[in-house]
């Protein structure tokens, strides 16, 4: 169809206009929303959830994921009636108590109190292991405990019972900053997680940089982009209607970029949980936590 | 496994009309459903019923059909005349009882 000139010469001056738009749209039209200023306390503690960011930090200061989330979500976790985490945290200390394996031992049996033998334990995740040569996440720990103290099966990484003793014993530790080893043997498991992530992958071709610190505090469709701290973790999210892991929520982001994700428990995601933990050193650990 | 969670202020002033929160974790299994492999009902299980008494006496009882989801979640107002205790039952369908107390300190 041959369109008039006059006709032409409109769509050529719309074509323009559309793409003079977009380009101001680039520039001017990205939103971008602060995190918000309220401050987080539960039973009369306040929590640290925004800090001054050390000298080497990308980040002029440091925020905890807490504060990107709206009002509701963030009342949520002011409660521990209202923190729909909390049914899970109560499997978790049952568990505690509970003999299992071989040698007819329980959590208990060796730890007694965990609101005393776990208090600050959930900080220095993932924690050198001498025996092992090797650092280990909490998950891992209480695996190892299991199969050679107590003679018990290992957990599922993403079992109900797992998830439920990772929230209870990091609720021992609620309130006190984070404070991963960054230095000595940890170093070169450090530095990897590091490389991974500024490392771009996947078919869209993005790094973990590249949200949570290049575009932080902007809108990614609805979703507004924390700094990608952990110490939260686990947490309850909406999106799973459940409580879940660190790594489960490395495998999301992964997927979200078109990525073959690492797996649960994997050499790449606990070199990851330590680099990403020690961006956040400083803010309270809030475990269990609500996000989005 | 059924965990009950209650939430009641420690303290009021006589006469206040307070709020109270409770939680019971519990599948509510209506009776409905098909076992997707084998094609079996799955039978029904729910808390059919649920009591609180303040101080020996019942101050809320509700009793419980297949309709209400899993995790039932019931709020309610009372009015405390003095100091005393809570007591919340919930009766499982196949006769098991779950309970927890909780203590209040009245004022003035």
């Amino acid at each position: 169809m041959k369109l008039k000139d006059t006709t032409r010469r409109l769509l050529g001056v719309a074509a323009i206009c559309g793409l003079a738009a977009a380009g101001l749209g680039a520039s001017y039209g990205t939103l971008v929303a602060d995190p918000n200023d309220n401050e987080l306390v539960i039973d009369g503690n306040k929590l640290v959830t925004k800090l001054k960011a050390p000298k080497d930090s990308p980040f002029e200061y440091l925020y905890s994921g807490w504060r990107f989330r709206n009002g509701e979500t963030q009342r949520l976790e002011v409660d521990d009636f209202e923190n729909p985490a909390f049914p899970l945290v109560d499997l978790g200390k049952e568990l505690w108590t509970k003999v299992d394996g071989s040698k007819g031992k329980s959590c208990a049996s060796c730890h007694n109190d965990a609101k005393i033998s776990m208090k600050g334990v959930r900080a220095h995740m993932p924690k050198w292991n001498k025996a092992k040569g090797r650092p280990l996440t909490l998950e891992q720990n209480i695996n190892l405990c299991r199969e050679e103290r107590m003679g018990a099966k290992p957990w599922k990484w993403e079992s109900n019972q797992m998830l439920g003793m990772t929230a209870y014993v990091g609720l021992q530790t609620r309130g006190m900053p984070m404070s991963v080893a960054t230095d000595g043997k940890m170093k070169p498991w450090w530095e990897r997680g590091k490389k991974l992530y500024y490392t771009r992958v996947g078919q869209l071709d993005m790094a973990c940089a590249g949200c949570h610190e290049d575009n932080t505090g902007k809108m990614i469709r609805a979703d507004h982009l924390s700094q990608g701290q952990i110490n939260g973790f686990p947490t309850y999210r909406f999106k799973w209607q459940k409580v879940g892991s660190l790594h489960r929520r490395f495998v999301g982001c992964m997927k979200n970029i078109r990525a073959k994700p690492y797996k649960r428990g994997s050499d790449e995601f606990v070199a990851l949980e330590i680099y990403v933990a020690s961006r956040g050193n400083g803010l309270s650990i809030e475990t269990p936590a609500v996000r989005n | 496994m059924a965990r009950p969670r209650v939430k009641v202020p420690s303290t009021a002033s006589k006469g206040e009309v307070i709020t109270i929160k409770t939680l019971i974790s519990h599948k509510m299994e209506t009776g409905l459903r098909k076992d997707r492999k084998t094609g079996k009902v799955v039978p029904r299980q729910i808390i059919n019923k649920f009591t609180v008494t303040f101080n020996g006496q019942t101050v809320f009882s509700t009793d419980i059909e297949p309709g209400v989801s899993a995790n039932p979640y019931m709020q309610f107002s009372v009015k405390v005349p003095e100091s005393g205790e809570f007591e919340f039952t919930w009766v499982d369908d196949n006769g098991e009882t779950y309970k927890t107390k909780k203590k209040i300190e009245v004022k003035g």
